[in-house]
């Protein structure tokens, strides 16, 4: 599965790949670019796209796995209300992620009630067929966070709040960019969040950071393509914001979905997993929506839970820096043993869009085409 | 998360339409969608809301990427549990039935 380029053009692969080449020579020096979604990493790994570029250009995957980034306060949060008898809805990989002392699922196996859904939809279905409080842990970027405002707008059941994790890409973006010891030329936008967003949201970004963004599809041969794209930009000193996925976005997205995400959320500054402080990066419920918010509803104590020391395994877990992208899971001592997907000790083993996950799916180590692991 | 799926309309009331995704049929709500969605429409779905519209003439190509993808993937191929996932409307589904429900 994994190795051969198995596309469905495959002279259209070879010449996009010589290109590639011929274009990251160029440039003269190793090129990095990131990008920030999960699904583009499994593409990648699932086709063994590394394998086939230059030596000289590293694709680096950045904070783009929602369950990945979301940190250990917000987690806490989640497991405290659980603990404390509230029931909890979420994302099913939320469930395995854990905070400062334990998981959601530990708290489910001590007693708790939690739901999984598959849609914030369904936490307003499982709250309807009950008088007991519900609390949608909502999680996830811009795709997911604009399917919570939708709910939140429509108006919700008395007994449902939303105990807001949901983050907002482009800020952290700019954290990356400015990090000492990555050096990102380039990114590498999400064919589908930019559906909503649009890709001009990506335009004040690349001229403040004088960094190239092309937004980019899901197949093997999109994501070469838009590679080959963002190294000419870089080759060109060209800080330009390219569209290489029109099928999907526009440039200024899904204006309903954007006003309802607003509507309901502001940005507020906060922790990600590996990232430390994300200034405007944590979406928040606004003042008006008090009522629905879980954090006026409900007295949240998280500080009972950090009295409880770190295991040694969560202490050597460097998930944080693969986040950041400074390191790739080929530099954790757990990777493969003991952290295995069955087993996560790290966020990162635990979702479909986790880097050491999708990594460990498609044979453990890809190769690495180059990539310098400066920590 | 971030992998929508596209899906034929079949039926539409005011605030959700009934969606096939090949043979599946779930009720998707429309409050995100930016154009009017009308019965032999696709759209693009995602945690149960249509986000987009598909334009007619991307819908042939869009229908064979996902068509390629479901068919080549094997057992443990995660972009294709992600997309079995969402036309099933379930979490998990296709993820080893990891993190169930009380």
């Amino acid at each position: 599965m994994t190795g051969n380029l198995e596309f469905r053009d495959p002279e259209r692969a070879k010449a996009l790949v010589e290109r590639l080449a011929r274009t990251t020579a160029d440039v003269g020096r190793t090129v990095s670019i990131m990008h920030v979604c999960g699904s583009h990493e499994q593409a990648i790994a699932k086709f063994g796209l590394r394998a086939s570029l230059p030596d000289d250009l590293n694709v680096i995957m950045g904070p783009g796995c929602p369950v990945c980034i979301t940190d250990q306060p917000e987690i806490d949060e989640a497991v405290a209300l659980a603990q404390d008898g509230v029931r909890i809805a979420t994302y099913g990989d939320m469930v395995r992620v854990p905070g400062s002392a334990g998981s959601l699922a530990d708290a489910q196996a001590a007693g708790a009630r939690i739901d999984v859904v598959y849609s914030v939809a369904q936490a307003v279905e499982i709250a309807r067929g009950t008088d007991e409080p519900i609390v949608f842990f909502g999680t996830g970027f811009e795709t997911t966070a604009v399917a919570t405002a939708a709910v939140v707008l429509a108006g919700m059941p008395p007994n449902l709040s939303v105990l807001s994790a949901h983050k907002f890409i482009p800020p952290v973006m700019e954290i990356v960019a400015e990090m000492p010891g990555t050096r990102v030329e380039g990114f590498l936008a999400a064919g589908h969040a930019a559906t909503i967003t649009g890709c001009g949201i990506f335009e004040a970004f690349a001229a403040r950071q004088r960094v190239p963004v092309v937004v980019a599809g899901f197949e093997p041969l999109d994501i070469l393509a838009a590679l080959v794209r963002l190294v000419e930009l870089v080759r060109d000193r060209q800080p330009a914001v390219v569209n290489m996925f029109p099928r999907c976005v526009t440039r200024d997205g899904n204006a309903n979905a954007l006003n309802q995400l607003w509507t309901v959320f502001r940005t507020t500054g906060g922790r990600w997993r590996g990232i430390a402080h994300v200034p405007n990066g944590n979406l928040r419920l606004r003042d008006v929506w008090a009522s629905v918010d879980a954090r006026r509803r409900f007295r949240i104590d998280t500080a009972r839970l950090w009295q409880q020391a770190p295991s040694t395994l969560v202490r050597q877990c460097i998930c944080g820096n693969i986040m950041a992208g400074i390191a790739s899971p080929a530099d954790c001592p757990l990777f493969g043993n003991p952290c295995v997907p069955d087993a996560p000790v790290g966020a990162c083993m635990v979702s479909s869009e986790g880097t050491c996950r999708i990594w460990h799916e498609y044979g453990g180590v890809p190769r690495l085409g180059g990539l310098a692991c400066p920590m | 998360m971030c992998l929508g799926v596209p899906g034929q309309v079949v039926e539409v009331d005011e605030l959700t339409a009934l969606v096939d995704f090949w043979g599946v049929r779930r009720r998707v709500r429309l409050d995100l969608v930016d154009e009017p969605v009308a019965i032999g429409d696709y759209v693009l779905n995602h945690v149960g809301f249509a986000i987009r519209r598909i334009p007619p003439g991307d819908i042939e190509g869009t229908l064979a990427l996902y068509e390629q993808l479901l068919k080549e993937a094997g057992p443990n191929d995660l972009m294709a549990a992600d997309v079995r996932s969402e036309v099933a409307g379930v979490e998990g589904a296709g993820r080893a039935g990891r993190a169930g429900t009380t």
